[in-house]
């Protein structure tokens, strides 16, 4: 395992720095004069110019701009706001609560919903259930998500009135933030009615985000548990005696869930993207609105530090859902 | 010689069109691929004779008619069959020339990033080593970040704009292609008929594109078509985000973009152009299916 995990590293340190070069570079390809960018002062004098450059570091050669970049980052820099002046990692660690938590309400969503329709359809093969599911999943698949959040507010929250329409949580509402997730600081406030109006908010952007993993994850679990019923050992069982609910909940998932762990886990990267749509349709303040909201500023350190942290973010979930694939599947490990 | 050809009837036919008859065959037996194939063709008509078809020209604000509903409701007009946007315009012809756009940015991304992906992943594959290692590298790097994020910030780079934003998404979709290319490019690479050819003095390039390559394609042709939809989805998603195609042009993503304030008054402008998007690439996925059950040879029960 030690050796596995090493071999995972070994990668992907080339990997991060390979990312950190794009996002450092990303500043000096865009039209325009990286120092007038990143300074956010349009019309300056030479002197000033030469000022900010020098402020900025950009006098120097560009290796050792890009080794100072680097060395910052490791220590949790990553430049400070265009806009609000404010350190990069600071609105960071403020949003990413928000997309967390939206995050991990799809992703179990997704699951609770997508594996037992993905069992059922295997198990009935064929049948009219099956055609339903794989067609619901297809349509769900192909999704347009934005519009399917429009959709949604249009019928739940504006014809039925069930869901309110943006945020995450009703203005009359008022506490500290302590963990960052809605749906436990409302617990804890003890305000009536708090943890009733943040749950409502985080339905439809739920359904939105976990539309396509959802499907995605339906879909394998299908064709993985086909694959393992007509395996020898299932028949041994069936031949037993055991009932069907034994044979397919007991020897039949847990090998089939073997790939549809990496879909869940791959779906990880999808819904970061994802939400970057939902956010923006349901204004939640989380990490992907954030970045929209930043290339609409024109927030270049923004965008180039976002852009960084999320793909360390991605790198490090990506990194815990092959050690967890190599936890349960000892095959993968050599 | 006359040996071999006397003992090719008894094997099966390798001739082309037995081929294309075999593949027909499968494809045939999936009937959500057929009716995929239909929409599609009927799209592909649509975006052609666009022109002829659509009844007023997509940009003209016929300002009398704003915001008209379709014909079926209370106050439509027969003349805008599904109603009008918030500037007078006819959704039927901005819908009908939007499947131009949305045609067009398909068939672009998937070209570039086949055509990218199959170079690159060819000589990956073929010459290994520090070549292969570098390029994988590469590849992980763009895949480390979220394709939709990638993409937005690139045209943010380049400038907003259909062009850039098929660009961005291409190169972002590269390098799933170039990991199919590669690793079919390895298996194959070792098989006794690219020896035979080796041996026979083939040069590097004639190994590559002419030996291995056309025994490569199924996986390539199958992710072809994902990426086809995908690309027509990101498309329209960073039209929605208003870095796509810019107003007034009537891209699917870029209509909804328009319409979002209107959800709420005037469903008819933020439903029909988001079917569109759904029904096309639906249309794309379930053909998709079809490919994938008719080229995969471990499915195929012969």
């Amino acid at each position: 395992m030690f050796r596995f995990l090493l071999g995972r590293l070994a990668v992907l340190i080339p990997t991060f720095i390979g990312v950190s070069i794009i996002a450092f570079s990303f500043i000096r390809l865009l039209p325009g004069d990286p120092v007038a960018l990143l300074s956010g002062e349009r019309v300056m004098s030479p002197e000033r110019h030469a000022e900010i450059s020098h402020q900025l570091g950009f006098d120097r050669p560009i290796v050792v701009q890009y080794l100072d970049y680097l060395w910052g980052v490791l220590q949790g820099d990553f430049g400070l706001s265009i806009v609000t002046k404010r350190p990069v990692i600071d609105q960071f660690l403020e949003l990413f609560p928000a997309t967390v938590e939206l995050s991990l309400c799809a992703i179990i969503f997704a699951v609770v919903v997508g594996i037992p329709a993905g069992v059922i359809a295997a198990i009935k093969r064929g049948s009219i259930f099956d055609q339903i599911i794989m067609g619901t999943a297809l349509v769900g698949f192909s999704m347009p998500i934005f519009w399917w959040g429009l959709l949604l507010i249009i019928v739940v929250s504006g014809i039925l009135q069930w869901t309110p329409v943006s945020g995450r949580i009703s203005l009359m509402f008022f506490f500290p933030s302590v963990t960052g997730f809605m749906l436990i600081d409302s617990l804890l406030s003890g305000q009536e009615g708090a943890f009733q109006s943040a749950f409502s908010h985080l339905i439809l952007p739920t359904i939105v985000l976990g539309t396509i993993p959802l499907a995605v994850i339906a879909r394998q679990t299908r064709s993985a548990m086909l694959e393992v019923l007509s395996e020898d050992y299932v028949r041994t069982a069936r031949a037993k005696g055991l009932s069907t609910f034994r044979v397919v909940g007991i020897h039949a998932l847990r090998n089939a869930m073997i790939p549809v762990v990496t879909t869940i886990g791959l779906q990880i990267g999808v819904m970061l993207a994802g939400a970057i749509l939902t956010e923006t349709i349901f204004s939640w303040p989380g990490i992907g609105k954030w970045m929209v909201d930043s290339v609409f500023r024109r927030d270049y350190a923004v965008i180039q530090g976002g852009l960084l942290i999320i793909a360390g973010v991605i790198m490090l979930v990506n990194l815990a859902v092959d050690l967890l694939y190599g936890l349960i599947n000892p095959r993968i490990r050599h | 010689m006359t040996e071999v050809t006397a003992t090719t009837p008894i094997s099966t036919d390798p001739s082309r069109r037995a081929r294309l008859a075999e593949f027909w065959y499968y494809f045939s037996e999936n009937r959500g691929a057929v009716i995929g194939l239909i929409f599609f063709l009927f799209l592909v008509l649509l975006a052609i004779c666009a022109p002829l078809i659509a009844p007023h020209d997509p940009t003209i604000q016929y300002r009398e008619a704003i915001l008209l509903p379709p014909f079926w409701q209370e106050g439509g007009r027969a003349a805008f069959l599904l109603g009008t946007d918030a500037v007078g315009r006819d959704m039927l012809s901005r819908l009908i020339y939007g499947t131009r756009f949305s045609l067009f940015v398909g068939v672009i991304v998937t070209t570039l990033s086949l055509i990218g992906g199959i170079l690159i992943g060819v000589i990956a594959g073929y010459f290994r080593g520090w070549v292969d290692t570098v390029i994988m590298r590469i590849m992980d790097i763009i895949l480390a970040f979220p394709s939709l994020l990638l993409a937005l910030v690139l045209v943010a780079v380049l400038g907003p704009g259909l062009t850039n934003a098929m660009i961005a998404i291409a190169l972002v979709f590269q390098p799933h292609f170039v990991r199919l290319t590669r690793a079919a490019v390895m298996t194959e690479k070792t098989r006794d008929y690219v020896v035979a050819a080796k041996v026979a003095g083939a040069g590097h390039l004639r190994l590559m594109f002419k030996t291995i390559l056309p025994n490569c394609m199924a996986p390539l042709i199958v992710q072809a078509t994902l990426s086809f939809s995908s690309a027509i989805l990101d498309a329209a998603a960073l039209g929605f985000l208003g870095m796509g195609a810019q107003p007034p042009t009537p891209e699917w993503g870029t209509m909804l973009a328009e319409a979002r304030e209107f959800i709420l008054r005037a469903w008819w402008v933020v439903t029909l152009p988001g079917l569109a998007i759904l029904a096309t690439v639906l249309a794309i996925n379930l053909m998709g299916d079809g490919l994938r059950d008719a080229l995969d040879p471990k499915l195929k029960r012969s």
